[in-house]
C-alpha cells in the first residue's frame, strides 16, 4: 500500500510539471482523482502495456475526460508510451491532447464531452456478456458531470441488461467549475438514485485512500447488478493551497506555486520512505 | 409505370431481409432500435435472430453510445433509430462516439425526409445530409429503390466505416431492374444518358427525375439522370463530368435547400466555371403537413412541376449560350 501511496504523489508530481509547462490543464480534477486512476491501474486493471488491444485487456472508458494529465502520467509510468512523450503534452501535434485519445496505446475511446463513457462502457460490458468473455468494464465520472441526461439513460440500462461486470466511480469532490456542485445542481442523495436505478452502491469515506477504494474495488459484484463506487475525494488533492478550492479545477501554478507544490509532495514522499 | 407493376415493398423491409441474412452468419452483427423495431420492420430479424437484436428504449443518445461500445468490442451494430430523432438527438454521441473515436457503427435514419408527413416538423428529417455530412469520418447514404437498399446494405454488412443511412417509410417505385448493377459506395450511377441536362438526384428524388426526364423527351429535352446514392464521400468525377458535357445541373431532394444534395453538388461545381446549378428542395420553413405525396407535391417534388422547371432552366440555357 506505501508503494501505491507513493506512485500517487510521483504521479501528481508529473501532474504539476506538465500542467506548469504546458500552462493548461484541469490540475484540481487531476488531483482529485489521482488515487483512483492508481488503484485502478497498478492494482486493479487487468491490463498490458505490450499488448494494449489485448482481447482479454480490462476496459477502463474515462467519463470525466477533462482530467487527462494524471491519465497521460499514469500511461507514461505504466509504458503504454514513454515518459519523454509528456513533453509534448499540449503541444501542436501532440498525440497528448488535452482529452483522452484513442490514438494513444491504451486509450480505449475518446471522450470530452461529458456524460458519454457511462453508455459508452454499457456498450463494452454488454459486448463482454453477449459472447461471455471475462474481461471488466470501468468507467470514472466526475461529480458535475451528473447533470447530464445521459448519464442516467446509461444507468438505466446498465441496470437493465444485469451488467455485473461494470464497475463506474463517480469522483465526488463535491466542486465544479463554477463552484459546489450541490449548489450548481442538486445531484443528491446520490447513494439512493443508484440504488433506485439498479445499482449496487459502495460508498467510499476518503475516495484519496487507496486502501479503501482497492476494497471496494475487490467487493463482488452483487449478481445481476452494476457496481457504483461513490468516492468521496477532495479536489485539488495533495497541496493545501489548491485544495478544495474550485479556481483550482483548470488553474495554471506560477512558478513560485509549483515549487511549493514540489516541497510539499516530497515532504510527503519523505513521510512515506521511513 | 406502364409496364411495371406497382412495387409494395418497403426499403426498410430490403434492409431487414438482409440483415438476417447476414445475421445468421455473423453472430457479430446486431441490431439496436429504439422501441423502434416496428417502425424499421425489423420484426423479422428480431424473431429469427433474438440475442442479435438489443433493445434500448426510447434513448437516442444511449442507442448510439451503447452501439459505439460493442462496435469498439468487435460487434457490427446496426442502429435503427427514426432519422428525425437519430440525425438531431443523438448527434454529439454520432460525432464523439461513433466518428471521433471511429467505431464501426451503422446509424440507419428510418422514416427520413418527410415520410412522417402528417406528423410536423418533430418527425420530419429535412436537416439530416446538412448535419451528418459535415462530421469527419462518416459516410452518407441514401438508397433510391429497394434494389438498391439492397445493394447498399449488403456492401454496408461488409464495410468497417461508421456509416448513416437515410431511408423512407414507404415503398417506392422501382429505378432498378435488380440489385445486380455493381453497386459501390462512393461511385455515382448513371441511370440515363442526355446531353441538355443533368439530373442529380438522391434516394426517394431519384425516381421522380427518371419519371422527368422520360416525359421531357416529348419536349426533345435530353436529360442524364445521375443518382447520388453516396452524399458523403461524394463522387466528384461523376458530377464534373456530367455537368460539363450538359453545361446544366438541377438537383432534387427531399431535404432542406440548404446544406444537402443540392449544397454538396454546389461544392463541387464550384470549381468549375459556366455551368448553371438550380437547387430543387424544401424551402427553409418548417415544411407543410400532409401525406408524403402531398408534401412532395406542395413543393413541386414531383414529375410534372419539376420537368417545367427543367424545362424553363433549359431555355435559359440556349438563350445563354445561342445554342
Ligand atoms: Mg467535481
Amino acid at each position: 500500500m506505501n508503494e501505491l501511496q507513493k506512485k500517487a504523489l510521483e504521479i501528481r508530481k508529473d501532474v504539476w510539471r506538465m500542467i506548469k509547462n504546458a500552462k493548461t490543464g484541469h490540475t484540481g480534477s487531476d488531483l482529485s482523482c489521482a488515487d483512483i486512476l492508481v488503484s485502478l491501474y497498478y492494482h486493479v486493471l487487468n491490463v498490458d502495456p505490450k499488448n494494449p488491444k489485448a482481447d482479454d485487456r480490462d476496459r477502463y472508458v474515462q467519463s470525466k475526460g477533462h482530467a487527462v494529465e494524471v491519465y497521460w502520467a499514469i500511461l507514461a509510468d505504466k509504458g503504454f508510451i514513454s515518459k519523454e512523450e509528456l513533453a509534448t503534452y499540449s503541444q501542436y501535434g501532440s498525440r497528448l491532447i488535452g482529452h483522452p485519445n484513442n490514438k494513444v496505446p491504451g486509450v480505449e475511446m475518446n471522450t470530452g464531452s461529458l456524460g458519454h463513457g457511462l453508455a459508452v462502457s454499457v456498450g463494452i460490458a454488454l459486448a463482454a456478456k453477449l459472447d461471455q468473455r471475462s474481461y471488466q468494464t470501468y468507467t470514472l465520472l466526475g461529480d458535475g458531470e451528473l447533470a447530464e441526461g445521459s448519464v442516467w439513460e446509461g444507468a438505466m440500462a446498465a441496470a437493465n441488461y444485469q451488467l455485473d461486470n461494470l464497475t463506474a466511480i463517480i469522483d465526488r469532490n463535491g466542486l465544479q467549475i463554477t463552484g459546489k456542485s450541490e449548489e450548481v445542481m442538486r445531484v443528491e442523495p446520490l447513494k439512493e438514485k443508484w440504488e433506485a436505478f439498479g445499482w449496487q452502491v459502495l460508498e467510499v469515506a476518503d475516495g484519496n485512500d487507496i486502501e479503501s477504494l482497492i476494497r471496494a474495488f475487490e467487493t463482488p459484484h452483487e449478481e445481476g447488478k452494476p457496481k457504483m463506487i461513490l468516492a468521496h475525494t477532495v479536489k485539488g488533492k495533495g497541496v493545501a493551497f489548491a485544495e478544495n478550492v474550485a479556481a483550482w479545477h483548470h488553474k495554471v501554478p506560477t512558478d513560485e506555486q509549483y515549487e511549493e507544490a514540489l516541497v510539499s509532495l516530497n515532504q510527503q514522499l519523505e513521510v512515506l520512505e521511513k | 409505370m406502364s409496364d411495371k407493376e406497382m412495387n409494395k415493398i418497403a426499403n426498410r423491409q430490403v434492409m431487414c431481409e438482409v440483415l438476417t441474412e447476414a445475421g445468421k452468419k455473423s453472430k457479430d452483427l446486431l441490431v439496436l432500435t429504439s422501441d423502434s423495431r416496428g417502425s424499421a420492420s425489423l420484426v423479422p430479424f428480431a424473431e429469427a435472430l433474438p440475442k442479435q437484436m438489443i433493445e434500448v428504449g426510447i434513448a437516442e443518445q444511449n442507442i448510439v453510445s451503447i452501439a459505439a461500445g460493442l462496435a469498439h468490442s468487435g460487434k457490427r451494430p446496426f442502429v435503427a433509430s427514426p432519422a428525425a430523432f437519430l440525425s438531431m438527438r443523438s448527434i454529439e454521441q454520432v460525432k464523439v462516439d461513433v466518428a471521433y473515436s471511429n467505431t464501426n457503427v451503422k446509424l440507419v435514419g428510418i422514416s427520413g425526409g418527410v415520410s412522417y408527413g402528417s406528423l410536423g416538423m418533430s418527425h420530419h428529417s429535412l436537416q439530416d445530409i446538412a448535419v451528418t455530412r459535415a462530421i469527419p469520418n462518416l459516410q452518407v447514404l441514401l438508397p433510391a429503390d429497394r434494389h438498391e437498399t439492397k445493394a447498399m446494405f449488403q456492401a454496408l454488412t461488409h464495410s468497417d466505416q461508421p456509416a448513416y443511412i437515410r431511408l423512407g417509410r414507404n415503398p417506392v417505385q422501382d429505378c432498378y431492374s435488380d440489385a445486380n448493377y455493381g453497386f459501390e459506395i462512393g461511385k455515382a450511377v448513371t441511370m440515363k444518358e442526355g446531353t441538355d441536362v443533368v439530373l442529380i438526384a438522391t434516394g426517394e428524388t431519384v425516381r421522380i427525375a427518371l419519371d422527368t426526364a422520360e416525359n421531357l423527351m416529348k419536349d426533345n429535352i435530353s436529360c442524364k439522370v445521375l443518382n447520388i446514392h453516396t452524399i458523403k464521400p461524394i463522387d466528384k468525377e461523376a458530377i464534373l463530368s456530367a455537368a460539363k458535357e450538359t453545361g446544366l445541373v438541377v438537383s432534387i431532394e427531399e431535404h432542406s435547400i440548404f446544406g444537402g444534395l443540392g449544397g454538396a453538388v454546389a461544392e463541387v461545381l464550384s470549381e468549375v466555371a459556366d455551368v448553371i446549378h438550380k437547387i430543387i428542395g424544401i424551402p427553409d420553413e418548417p415544411a407543410v403537413t400532409g401525406t408524403g405525396l402531398e408534401i412532395f407535391t406542395h413543393y413541386g417534388l414531383e414529375p410534372k412541376s419539376f420537368g417545367k422547371i427543367v424545362k424553363e432552366m433549359v431555355a435559359q440555357k440556349h438563350d445563354k449560350t445561342g445554342v
